[in-house]
């Protein structure tokens, strides 16, 4: 046996979940998630950490979606949905039977893989948020310091009236995401938030989530292995076992380790395009 | 075997295409159908214009529109339409009182509340309230609700046998289906990518319902709404049997009033000869209803082609 | 934040903001069950007060001057024949403008005028098709007050409704279907004929139903062109007309009165007993109507799944 195929088989050897030392936002212990009678995803334990881009990645069907959208409860609008398992946020269930979805959402913004500014002036979508929910300040500066956070400003500043709906797609993802910026939440959920913009646009959303992960927790899903590579610090990747059904985490760990040295075949697979 | 000219096969195409006189009958057949619905229109307008330029040979523009008393039948006669139209105006803004608010709530719980389920059972039974026939509502107006409600809830003496209030309550439970059904089907349009931006950002159901989904439908409600007047204004049956047939200005509304489709089936029923000023009066308040109900048809023609561009 | 107590129950505003959107929705859910326990109050008013005066003889007495001896034989002949006399003279016409619409029209401004057109004589106010009926069939054509008047009346009102939901069902047919038919080399009647219309039939019979749904209701446009409360014989050709042509269009220009026309003028005797009379004419009617909204509902139910 050569040296290198021992360093080989100890790499595949080696737990592929590799949870990371920083503190913790999320704690998930065995979760899964039903509708109706289908299992969409099962088992999934994984930390996410503060302050850092976390990339839930895998083919389409896999639960990714479900995965994030049971971090702030908006499974709940789905009659049929089920989770299982808990979900810690800072230490709490936000399962538990007296929490409130509202508490949770505020605290936990999302943004939505097609831009869905409410058909109203982009002052009233930022004002929004921040106003359910009784933020301080006026609305000027609701608006311009959310605007400007999301880097959108400097292009809008002057048509605050205009409807959201006349800007441009990347312009209307930026918007959106002043929207969650203004409610003042502590983690922003992304739900391929590119999947719908053209490169350059992409570029300005990545951008900006280098920036924003500064002070918030960015947990993306994405589709685009290159986009998970280029703005995510730890990658998630999950694979259905059946189509669309059981989905289960394969691999977790830093996203360089996870892109250059995969512990898992499937992982290297799927990085590597020769799937999904 | 022959290679096709083409030529010769453009010959049979066109032949298929325009020459087949089965296929061409057709089309003018169909042709004449869709014909029928313009000249309807046409019959419409020109009937209504003809006889009430008649009717306004014998009575001027002036007095029809400045007069403030309807009275055709007895001397002095007069033709001055408000008292009429006061009478329609009043019967529709008690109706939409009562009807906007239950409607639009209705809508908002059955698009935004229920669940599907709920939903699938309770929008076909409202639904169902659409296609009673109005005469039916007529009866209750005058047995049921002024009888047994109105009359001893307020005292005899206050509200009369034919009042306003009774055919407006009835009048609302006619168009509470346009409106929930028509503002419901406009909210479930809004697209769920709204919803749940909202709820995202930590907004509850009601705020959901309240300020994002309402005002995103809102061009379908209106649509919803205008279409409701333009039902109340048109019906006949409630107001002529529960309303009266006292043309007068008045804002009380346990008292009876005339409305404009009642005083036309009063003289459907044959109070007026024909030939006669109080019977081409039947004309010019046609004309008048026709012009009214358009106006709000055409502007819910246009809100239901809006929110439909917008959704759609 | 990681080891402070989070609170994640809902506290102060959040608390009031839920509180309120809770309350919320029993308003909602009231205001529903209001509009729809109408419904069920009416029918138990109707039933309560009606249900006596229900009898045989009620279905086969002719109006009276004494509340229970009074029936409804006229009104249902005349229900019955104008019913039929409307629904032959408009579902083809309907029909034929839906398939004109949809299949065969120009795409310009002149279809623009059409569909609104039609849209809004869906909402012109049945009074004014009396006004319409009375003026042109009554009148100019000098049917009188008859069967063929009320009929060719009430065809021209449900025309636009049977239009609309007949354009509906055309529209939900997959465009493959025709396509493929063209494809093939039919024309353009071929594949409406073979393709289209087969798989329209069931929405476009679901509209025709309830527009005649309507039509067994409507009163004030037959009360204009002359439907009369008070008719002692029964209105249409009878069972030896169907052999004589002659009689039978003698039949089918018979003044008439129809079951709301009935109930209009029950309901306005000042003799209060008749009172009775109006709800069992009700049940009778309703009982017509929601049965015709039942055959529509399942008519779309069993095509739907297939």
């Amino acid at each position: 046996m050569t040296p290198d195929a021992t360093a080989a088989e100890s790499v595949q050897r080696a737990d592929p979940i590799r949870q990371p030392p920083e503190d913790t936002v999320f704690r998930l212990q065995d979760v899964g998630i039903w509708y109706g009678n289908k299992h969409a995803i099962s088992d999934i334990s994984l930390n996410i950490p503060v302050n850092r881009v976390t990339a839930l990645i895998g083919p389409s069907g896999c639960g990714k979606s479900s995965l994030l959208r049971c971090l702030n409860r908006m499974n709940d609008l789905i009659p049929s949905a089920r989770v299982e398992g808990t979900v810690e946020y800072h230490g709490a269930d936000i399962y538990a039977r007296s929490v409130d979805p509202v508490e949770v959402r505020r605290r936990i913004g999302m943004v939505f893989q097609k831009p869905n500014p409410f058909p109203k002036s982009i002052q009233d979508n930022v004002v929004f948020g921040a106003k359910v929910n009784g933020i301080e300040g006026s609305s000027g500066e609701i608006v311009e310091r959310a605007l400007k956070q999301a880097a959108l400003w400097d292009e809008v500043k002057n048509d605050l009236k205009k409807s959201g709906l006349e800007l441009s797609g990347g312009q209307q993802q930026r918007l959106c995401i002043a929207r969650a910026l203004a409610v003042q939440p502590d983690v922003i959920l992304m739900d391929e938030p590119c999947s719908a913009l053209d490169p350059i646009a992409t570029l300005k959303i990545e951008d900006l989530i280098r920036e924003l992960v500064k002070e918030y927790t960015i947990i993306i899903v994405t589709h685009n292995m290159q986009q998970a590579a280029r703005v995510s610090d730890y990658t998630a990747f999950l694979l259905a076992q059946e189509h669309g059904l059981n989905g289960t985490l394969i691999e977790y760990g830093p996203t360089n380790e996870v892109f250059t040295q995969p512990r898992e075949q499937r992982t290297e697979d799927y990085i590597t395009g020769r799937f999904g | 075997m022959t290679v096709a000219d083409p030529g010769n096969m453009n010959e049979a195409l066109k032949k298929r295409q325009f020459g087949k006189p089965r296929e061409s009958v057709i089309l003018f057949v169909l042709t004449l159908c869709a014909a029928v619905s313009l000249v309807t229109t046409l019959l419409i307008v020109g009937v209504l214009v003809r006889e009430s330029a008649t009717f306004f040979e014998e009575v001027s523009f002036r007095d029809f529109f400045l007069e403030t008393e309807w009275q055709p039948l007895f001397e002095p006669v007069s033709f001055g339409i408000w008292e009429l139209v006061a009478g329609t105006l009043m019967v529709t803004f008690w109706a939409l009182l009562l009807a906007v608010p239950i409607g639009l709530a209705t809508a908002v719980y059955l698009s935004e509340y229920a669940h599907p389920n709920t939903r699938k059972v309770l929008k076909p039974i409202l639904e169902a309230l659409a296609g009673v026939p109005t005469v039916v509502y007529a009866y209750f107006a005058l047995t049921f609700v002024t009888q047994d409600l109105l009359r001893p809830t307020f005292g005899a003496d206050q509200v009369n046998v034919f009042n306003a209030l009774s055919a407006s309550i009835m009048l609302a439970v006619m168009i509470l289906p346009t409106i929930a059904s028509i503002s419901e089907d406009a909210m479930a349009n809004v697209p769920r990518d709204l919803r749940e931006a909202a709820y995202g950002l930590g907004a509850t159901r009601l705020e959901v319902a309240i300020r994002v989904v309402f005002p995103a439908a809102l061009s379908g409600i209106i649509a919803a709404i205008l279409l409701a007047i333009a039902r109340v204004v048109g019906e006949t049956m409630i107001v002529a049997i529960a309303a009266g047939s006292t043309p007068q200005l008045t804002v009380n509304p346990f008292e009876g009033v005339q409305t404009m489709t009642g005083f036309m089936l009063q003289v459907g029923l044959g109070d007026a000869a024909r030939g006669t000023v109080d019977y081409q009066a039947l004309f010019a308040v046609g004309m008048m209803l026709f012009l009214i109900t358009l106006a709000f048809n055409v502007a819910a023609y246009f809100f239901v082609r809006r929110y439909r561009e917008e959704y759609e | 934040m990681a080891s402070e107590q989070l609170r994640l129950r809902a506290g102060g505003a959040v608390a009031r903001r839920q509180l309120v959107s809770r309350v919320s929705r029993y308003l909602f859910l009231g205001a529903t069950v209001l509009g729809v326990s109408i419904l069920g109050f009416l029918a138990y008013d109707t039933i309560d007060s009606g249900a006596s005066r229900l009898s045989l003889d009620f279905l086969t007495n002719y109006p009276s001057r004494f509340a229970e001896k009074a029936g409804l034989r006229p009104a249902m002949y005349g229900t019955l024949w104008l019913m039929l006399i409307t629904v032959f003279s408009s579902i083809p016409i309907a029909i034929g403008t839906a398939i004109w619409i949809e299949e065969f029209a120009p795409r310009n401004r002149l279809l623009t005028i059409v569909k609104i057109n039609l849209a809004n004589l869906a909402g012109v106010p049945s009074i004014i098709y009396g006004i319409l009926g009375l003026t042109i069939f009554v009148r100019f054509y000098g049917m009188d007050r008859s069967l063929l008047a009320g009929g060719f009346t009430l065809a021209l009102m449900i025309i636009p409704m049977t239009v609309i939901a007949s354009q509906e069902a055309i529209r939900q047919v997959p465009p493959s279907l025709r396509d493929g038919a063209l494809a093939l080399g039919a024309t353009r009647w071929q594949a409406v004929r073979h393709n289209v219309l087969p798989n329209a039939i069931p929405g476009i019979m679901t509209g025709t139903i309830l527009a005649i749904s309507r039509a067994v209701g409507e009163t004030a446009a037959l009360i204009m062109i002359g439907g009369a409360a008070f008719i002692h014989f029964d209105p249409g050709p009878n069972l030896a007309d169907f052999a004589d042509p002659g009689g039978f269009w003698a039949g089918l220009n018979e003044s008439f009165t129809v079951i709301p026309i009935q109930i209009y003028a029950w309901t306005l005797d000042s003799r209060r007993e008749f009172q009775a009379n109006a709800s069992a004419g009700i049940i009778v009617l309703m009982t017509g109507v929601m049965a015709l909204n039942l055959l529509a509902a399942l008519i779309r139910e069993r095509f739907r799944r297939n």
